[in-house]
């Protein structure tokens, strides 16, 4: 039995997972997913934002502020790249430029510093690869950029560090209240009993809250289509730039990312279909025309792959961080979509302190705030790198060449805690297999790294858990099949 | 750590040959570097025969014909370092690499000839929309997994690209027993080898769909279906012609690339039509002493090609330090251009004092040309007019140009190769 069950193990889960750690108490992550990371939180614009978007007095607005606030102590307790490159919204069209009032007068009210509108001779000063029809421009310098997978994973291994235990390939069926007033979670994997249960479940939340509440929950998928580009191109613009945003939110953006590509994306297209991942070729067309609206002569022959995400998005267009009415001991945190990546700290310490008062929770004395990532051997000089390789020859060997990702890295992402299992698991704790080849070089490599050290056969090695085998059998029918 | 006149990047055909003909031309001081952990590079994997009807006069498979030239680096006494990783070249040709054993280290190498050979496109550089599941892999990778690892992908497979490394794997996929449904090609034309359209395809009743190409992909974990289509001359997928193939693997053959990340940091120069170094009669790059050759200057169909250029990049490399490292004076350069069909020349610049007798220029064309002639014009003036019964972009070409020829026009500033009708 457990204190806190908390489902789902993306940046939410994460982070609340990482905020109940400080405590006195037994708490377990269930994910459905073989690994952490692996929905909306794998699949986003990885911007930390200013808060000028988010709708005054919402939560939505002071979570933003807040967790974006908390990112530069975050990003150095768990060792994750983290850059404030700051935000433009860029008006390219006359009649629209009040709208950058607007927005301006809405983030000073939200607490956001440091916003200025620009002219647009100062917006093309920072930016000459602006459309030539930009009139102006907000600034807002409080803006940052992620790493949204080392982000997720860092919160979920510091948890597992102070006592947190994660169950993955876990997936929630039903859950009961019992006699005993405790929750019965039946899993794929068993009974899993708590006294407390917090709904991070993303895409998913709805279908979680409905287990327990008569209030019924309806959540909209959003998809997002996004293009990356090759760091040849990643200082194409230097801030993130945004177009003015709509009811559909905040608008095809293009943005360095905080390991040097470009990003350009995403779109807002509303489903119902929590596995609609897919792009589709209106998507990606989308992508192009409205960016280049902002951005000129988008280098689109740089593009190295795309992919989409799906935001959990309610009607109501705001954060759901509370207790369920008629659900006690069951907290929602669901309705996470943009600002859900930059609000994740705060709304870990917002459902941290929830906790507490609700279950008198004592603080942990000996509660370990920091964690370190994988050593990178990026901008190492030579003497350092072969102080390294003495220590660990494994870091001598570059297996990823795109990305120059040593297999010493690997190793450290399959044997740490939450470790990876598979080609995506080390892909988004080391970047291997994110340059330009897209794995094609280093995936057999990486296949014969996770065998030898997992002991995982060939034709089990997923490359994201699930169903997703690599290879079907040995040719010429040598060994076992399966 | 030891020091070299001359260091090559890449162990595999490029840098075998260049390597055995710098031996043979008198220099002693070679290092090769080669990241893999045995020699021979792409040929390792090529187990179809095919290679070598040029070079030995023989029909070997790609391993066998590597063999040839490992042997004769082993017999030669060659240095190489496998497993090693060249992370840098300088400007100033120092080039930085890095091993377990060795750890990083630098060589302040005299000459340094680049044969890193190509990577493949990926299907994200193709922007092919769908979901990103499982059993999606470029055609050589899969090529690696079966004929090295001894792994199928999958048994019903769907190929994107007619290039050589798509059409041999469609065979090679027959071969180990799965079922290769079709092989989809966006331009109307096919990008490999006549032969290997016979050989590998015709042979085995595998449909070719010419201007085709693929619209969507099926399966969030494993590939599940692929849908194609049939594409307008604007290359752009056209409605209502979509076909959907069930499938467990998709096979991508969408173009190689040739690897000059080094090349670009170490400020070689680029010539965007071949995306491989600019370089001159000697195969010399911008930066004096720094040669290119094999697949890393130009995608080559035939290894044969590979190894006689590779060898002339050798030789010219013991040339330059022979002659003291000296920057030639580029006072008596002729300009080499590719125009009207003809797409790039490798050289683009000729020296005619440092000419040998005979010049191999290679070029490809930009289409399927049939019943046409290869010219070449000396300034205004043509002085070759060869008959082609057909030239294609997937085979490449070449003339031969004689120093002697050249000497007749002292005054000669430009070459021109390009494509008439008559």
């Amino acid at each position: 039995m457990y204190d806190v069950l908390i489902i789902g193990a993306g940046v939410s889960g994460s982070a609340v997972a990482r905020e109940v750690s400080r405590y006195n108490v037994s708490a377990c992550v269930l994910e459905k997913c073989e690994d952490v990371c692996e929905g909306t939180s794998k699949a986003n614009s990885a911007i930390v934002h200013a808060g000028f978007d988010a709708e005054e007095g919402s939560l939505m607005a002071k979570l933003n502020v807040e967790g974006n606030e908390m990112m530069d102590q975050l990003s150095k307790d768990l060792d994750i790249p983290f850059k404030r490159n700051g935000s433009l919204v860029v008006c390219v069209h006359e009649e629209e430029i009040d709208g950058l009032k607007t927005l301006y007068d809405r983030g000073v009210k939200n607490g956001v510093k440091g916003l200025k509108i620009i002219s647009r001779e100062e917006a093309l000063e920072m930016e000459p690869n602006l459309s030539d029809d930009v009139v102006g421009a907000l600034y807002a310098p409080t803006g940052g950029i992620v790493c949204p997978f080392e982000l997720n994973i860092a919160m979920a291994e510091n948890a597992n560090m102070n006592g947190v235990e994660f169950r993955f390939n876990t997936e929630v069926e039903d859950i009961k209240k019992g006699e005993d007033g405790l929750f019965h979670v039946r899993t794929n994997n068993g009974e899993y009993i708590s006294k407390v249960v917090v709904n991070a479940a993303g895409v998913y939340a709805d279908k979680i809250h409905n287990m327990v509440s008569e209030d019924k929950m309806h959540i909209i998928e959003r998809r997002g289509d996004y293009l990356l580009l090759d760091k040849e191109v990643g200082n194409y613009v230097s801030h993130t730039i945004f177009p003015q945003p709509t009811k559909y939110g905040k608008g095809v953006l293009v943005t360095p990312t905080v390991h040097g590509n470009l990003l350009v994306g995403p779109t807002a297209i509303d489903l119902e279909n929590k596995e609609g991942n897919n792009t589709t070729a209106a998507g990606l067309n989308e992508v192009t025309s409205k960016a280049s609206e902002n951005v000129k002569n988008l280098p689109l022959r740089n593009v190295i792959t795309s992919f989409a995400g799906l935001r959990a998005h309610l009607e109501r267009h705001e954060f759901v961080i509370e207790e369920v009415k008629d659900a006690k001991g069951f907290i929602d945190v669901a309705g996470i979509e943009s600002p859900g990546l930059t609000a994740s700290p705060a709304i870990g310490k917002m459902v941290g302190d929830i906790l507490k008062d609700m279950m008198g929770l004592t603080e942990k004395s000996d509660w370990i705030a920091t964690r370190k990532g994988i050593k990178s051997t990026e901008g190492l000089s030579i003497d350092e790198m072969n102080a390294l390789i003495k220590e660990n020859p494994a870091y001598g060997t570059i297996v990823c060449r795109c990305e120059s990702i040593t297999e010493g890295e690997i190793l450290d992402a399959i044997h740490r805690p939450l470790g990876a299992r598979s080609l995506d698991g080390v892909k988004r704790r080391t970047r291997a297999g994110m340059g330009r080849c897209q794995a094609g070089f280093c995936s057999p490599r990486t296949m014969e790294i996770i065998n030898r050290e997992l002991g995982l056969s060939y034709e089990k090695i997923t490359k994201s858990g699930g169903k997703s085998n690599i290879i079907l059998e040995r040719t010429k029918g040598e060994e076992s099949h399966s | 750590m030891k020091t070299y006149d001359i260091v090559i990047v890449g162990g595999g055909p490029a840098g075998l040959a260049a390597a055995v003909a710098a031996k043979e031309a008198g220099n002693d001081s070679i290092l090769i570097l080669e990241r893999d952990h045995e020699l021979g590079g792409i040929l390792n994997q090529c187990i179809h025969n095919g290679f070598g009807l040029h070079t030995f006069k023989e029909e070997l498979t790609g391993p066998e014909y590597a063999y040839r030239f490992i042997k004769q680096v082993l017999d030669l006494g060659i240095e190489y370092k496998l497993n090693t990783m060249v992370m840098d070249i300088a400007a100033d040709k120092t080039v930085t690499a890095m091993n377990r054993e060795d750890g990083m280290f630098q060589i302040p190498a005299k000459a340094v000839i680049l044969a890193m050979g190509c990577r493949e496109r990926p299907r994200g550089a193709l922007n092919i929309p769908g979901y990103r599941p499982a059993g999606i892999f470029s055609a050589g990778t899969a090529q690696r997994l079966v004929n090295i690892e001894g792994y199928m992908p999958g048994r019903e497979v769907v190929i994107l690209g007619s290039g050589d490394i798509g059409l041999i794997m469609a065979r090679r996929m027959t071969l180990e027993g799965a079922k290769v449904k079709v092989v989809a090609e966006l331009m109307p034309y096919s990008g490999g080898l006549k032969r290997n359209i016979v050989q590998c395809l015709d042979d085995y009743g595998i449909p070719l769909k010419l201007s085709h190409t693929v619209v969507d992909i099926e399966g969030k974990d494993h590939v599940t279906a692929v849908t194609i289509a049939e594409v307008g001359p604007d290359r752009k997928p056209i409605p209502g012609t979509e076909e959907r193939y069930t499938c467990d693997t998709l096979l991508l053959s969408c173009g190689l690339i040739p690897e000059n990340e080094l090349s670009r940091s170490a400020g070689v120069t680029m010539n965007p039509v071949t995306s491989g170094p600019v370089v001159n009669e000697s195969l010399e790059t911008n930066i004096p002493g720094v040669f290119a050759c094999g697949n890393v200057l130009h995608v080559h169909d035939l290894v044969d090609y590979v190894s006689e250029e590779a060898k002339r990049a050798g030789q010219n490399a013991v040339k330059y330090i022979a002659d003291g490292c000296k920057e030639v004076a580029g006072d008596n350069v002729i300009e080499l251009c590719a125009t009207e069909g003809a797409r790039y020349t490798v050289p683009s610049t000729i020296n005619k004092d440092r000419m040998d007798d005979l010049l191999t220029v290679r070029f490809r064309v930009g289409d399927v040309y049939k019943n046409s002639f290869v010219s070449v014009y000396f300034d205004d003036e043509r002085v070759m007019h060869n008959e082609k019964r057909i030239l294609a972009p997937g085979e490449m070409e070449q003339i031969i140009l004689q120093k002697k020829k050249l000497d007749e026009y002292p005054n000669l500033k430009k070459i021109t190769v390009k494509i008439e009708k008559e």
